[in-house]
């Protein structure tokens, strides 16, 4: 069965539809890709499936359970988690830090032990900050641990937000362009990351620019334009598909400026 | 990153605490010493809220206004003993930032600004018109807290400046080692990655509105026990004590020694409370070279004194 079911989701922005009926499935331990050209609502369906916006019609199953539209912090606690397109981290505080928030609902407890350091608000955090370290190294962020986030370099902040998403321990994982703005080291490492994230069993949804990428880690591919889905498949198929081909070059009369890969 | 170090904070405040009554010319000063203990009070409540959480409040003043006319009102009409009034006062401050940051912090910025300013307008009216009660605006007596006569029976004679002094340093530093305890805490960690991103802080569970609220009622419980305090080291207290400048001061005072920093927040407190008392020879300017000195200080140190002064030190400019 599915791990996560997006099923006919559509919304619209003052009467212009910006994503309409649009579905699809994603199973444990799978990367599936939703591509289309700049403007065809990729981000959109992302913000709808991690309850940022609200949709008009259709639903959003997480391990057969209708998540539709529920608050985002409790979609964390069922298992799904995201990161952004631009960035979002915790700029002041530092990057082992920010990896511990990660760890947030697992190191939560009573705020009366917060507030005097009782040795179980210590365990907890002690715990989480275990967990951080192991995180960090494994995304290579180790040696950065101390540093105010605010200082890193963009790939390492984009690894960083992945790896505070991991710490929730998703099920699902929801990754808008990850490798956006990434020289090509730091988009193989990224790469690679999500590789070795999808075969621990988690499905990962991935919004990406990087046709490459795409094409080289995807299992299936999502094709949205204009905000419905023109095309699904394996990556072989998608790019031998004339409406992909289509969309992405343009046909004429439509703008041929879209080409990215 | 200037918080990591928690005792060595709490021994240099406990230090300076100790030793500085060695240069004090004349006993005024312990008054003047035990003042800016309770300013710090409010103020380090008000880091939590600004500088962990960063939410705004305009109106702090109304929570110091309970926790003050808690210990003047409950010992006159309950019988309760002055230290009790001030635990129930915090109580009660805890209970209506409860009720009221529900709903108010769902607003953000300057909305959230107004609105917390309604609030301590409302306290500060409340407190002004029922004269039957507060005696208006002349103020009421308050009862004496007692323990200093205590002490004296022990052996301990300390003169009522010595006293205040002491006894405010003494609760200062218990706010200050809670507020470090939280800055380190998973509870004082979720609120800071909301103040750094609230769409993030929900990807990771957090539960914004709840911490929000929760570095809210913390904030006015640290208020509350600083009217308190107030109010008992006075033996005397007015509406004044709830007023909008009364609030506008501790934000003043946050903001000045850095949001984000315990020590430079008591700093803030420190100069902010000292000030007018130099500035008496400046007389009818006193309020113009202070409003100076504050612009100044946000156009060349915008994080604050201490963090400002920090970073410069450390090479990093600002």
């Amino acid at each position: 069965m599915s791990l996560l079911q997006v099923q006919g989701l559509g919304i619209s922005f003052g009467g212009i539809r910006a994503v309409h009926d649009v579905s699809f499935n994603v199973k444990a331990g799978e990367i599936v890709s939703v591509i289309g050209p700049n403007g065809a609502g990729k981000t959109t369906l992302f913000n709808m499936i991690s309850s940022i916006y609200r949709p008009d019609s259709g639903t959003v199953h997480l391990e057969g359970k209708d998540i539709t539209a529920t608050e985002p912090h409790r979609l964390a606690r069922l298992g799904m988690s995201r990161t952004f397109q631009n960035l979002q981290i915790f700029q002041e505080m530092t990057v082992l830090e920010n990896a511990i928030a990660g760890y947030h609902m697992q190191e939560s407890g009573p705020l009366w032990q917060d507030l005097f350091a009782l040795p179980g608000s210590r365990r907890r955090a002690a715990k989480a900050r275990e967990g951080a370290y192991e995180l960090l190294a494994r995304v290579g962020l180790k040696n950065a641990a101390e540093q105010e986030a605010g200082n890193l370099s963009y790939g390492a902040l984009k690894r960083l937000e992945i790896a505070r998403a991991l710490a929730t321990e998703p099920k699902v994982l929801l990754l808008d362009e990850p490798a956006a703005g990434c020289n090509a080291v730091e988009t193989e490492e990224i790469d690679e990351l999500i590789a070795e994230t999808a075969k621990t069993g988690i499905a990962i949804l991935l919004v990406e620019h990087d046709m490459k990428m795409v094409m080289r880690i995807s299992n299936h591919i999502v094709v949205l334009d204009h905000g419905e889905k023109i095309a699904e498949g394996d990556p072989a198929t998608v790019s031998q598909n004339p409406d992909v081909i289509a969309a992405y070059l343009g046909t004429g009369e439509e703008e041929a400026s879209h080409a990215d890969g | 990153m200037n918080m990591q170090s928690k005792w060595t904070q709490i021994a240099i405040l406990v230090a300076l605490i100790v030793i500085l009554p060695v240069f004090f010319p004349s006993g005024y000063y312990y008054r003047v010493g035990a003042l800016i203990f309770v300013n710090a009070l409010s103020v380090v409540g008000l880091v939590i809220l600004i500088g962990f959480a960063g939410q705004i409040s305009l109106g702090h003043a109304g929570f110091a206004g309970i926790g003050a006319f808690s210990c003047a009102l409950l010992p006159v009409h309950f019988g309760l003993h002055p230290a009790i009034a001030v635990l129930v006062g915090a109580l009660l401050s805890a209970l209506i930032a409860g009720m009221i940051g529900r709903p108010i912090l769902r607003l953000q910025g300057y909305y959230l600004a107004v609105a917390t300013l309604g609030f301590g307008v409302l306290m500060s009216m409340v407190l002004t018109n029922e004269r039957e009660l507060t005696g208006g605006p002349d103020g009421m007596r308050v009862a004496d807290l007692g323990l200093r006569e205590v002490l004296r029976d022990m052996g301990l004679k300390l003169s009522g400046g010595e006293f205040w002094y002491a006894m405010c340093g003494l609760v200062l530093v218990i706010g200050v080692w809670v507020a470090l305890n939280l800055y380190n805490s998973p509870t004082g960690r979720a609120m800071r990655a909301l103040h750094g991103s609230e769409v993030a802080a929900r990807t990771v569970g957090i539960d914004v509105a709840s911490k929000k609220l929760q570095a809210f009622v913390i904030s006015a419980i640290y208020a509350s026990v600083a009217g308190s305090l107030l109010a008992l080291q006075n033996g005397f207290i007015t509406p004044d004590v709830a007023g909008f400048m009364h609030s506008i001061e501790m934000v003043t005072m946050t903001v000045l020694g850095g949001v984000g920093s315990i020590l430079g927040a008591i700093l803030g407190a420190a100069i902010l409370t000292l000030l007018p008392q130099v500035l008496t020879v400046f007389a009818e300017y006193e309020q113009l070279v202070l409003g100076a000195v504050m612009i100044l200080v946000m156009i060349f140190l915008p994080r604050g004194l201490l963090p400002s002064i920090a970073a410069k030190l450390r090479g990093r400019g600002e």
